[in-house]
């Protein structure tokens, strides 16, 4: 089951080299992410998440808000 | 979406899965750095005048428009002790009777916007409802700072 974390969590973890992960389109990427984010929108991450992420090391997923 | 998405990573053979759930809105609100377009662009956060004279409900307008006029200020914005916004005096509510309290003094629940804003999105707002001024907050209510219409005019021209 994934973990709910907050902001001061997600700095914790990315400085202890977690992967940090933007799922919204790619677009709303290209305008703004958080620092060191990665974009891996929801619709490929069927197709993607294996190829571009190391599955031996925690991963933070976001997307706008709580909706 | 990240919920589903932090579903789907562990069903994919990820282990430790975490979701940001108050994501990238909670992270601007905060007044955050972040990279791509738009991090370099000015943001209400950074406009917003941090100097702004503030007040408490329970004084009177004259002690607080003198104040604000000493301080070259025609607005001040009314706060409780957390700095949570609870109203707002423009040049018109500063010129009342001085003897009148804040609380019935001052405009409340003034429209307040997050300092994430982009400046040229504040400027057409503050024109589109003629609004001199605006309190920037977080979104837990507290104030950043005043938002005066002049500097977003300045903005405005420099990036036309």
């Amino acid at each position: 089951m994934p973990t709910e974390i907050d902001r001061d969590g997600l700095r914790r973890m990315v400085e202890a080299d977690a992967q940090l992960v933007e799922v919204l389109p790619a677009e709303e990427y290209a305008e703004d992410h958080l620092p060191g984010a990665i974009s891996l929108p929801l619709r490929h991450i069927d197709a993607e998440a294996s190829k571009v992420l190391d599955k031996t090391r925690p991963v933070i997923v976001y997307c706008w808000d709580i909706a | 979406m990240s919920p589903r998405a932090a579903w789907r990573l562990e069903s994919l053979g990820f282990t430790e899965v975490y979701d940001y759930t108050l994501g990238k809105l909670d992270w601007l609100a905060a007044g955050l750095p972040t990279e791509g377009t738009n991090a370099n662009r000015p943001r209400a956060g950074s406009l917003a005048r941090k100097d702004v004279p503030t007040c408490g409900l329970d004084e009177r307008l004259v002690a607080v428009r003198d104040r604000a006029h000493s301080r070259g200020w025609d607005a001040a914005v009314v706060v409780n002790a957390e700095r949570v916004v609870f109203g707002l005096l423009r040049a018109k509510e500063l010129a009342g009777d001085g003897e009148r309290l804040i609380s019935d003094a001052m405009r409340p629940g003034p429209s307040t916007f997050r300092p994430y804003v982009l400046a040229d999105e504040m400027a057409h707002i503050m024109v589109d409802h003629n609004l001199e001024s605006s309190p920037i907050t977080t979104s837990d209510g507290r104030l950043v700072g005043l938002m005066l219409q002049k500097d977003v005019d300045k903005v405005e021209t420099k990036s036309a």
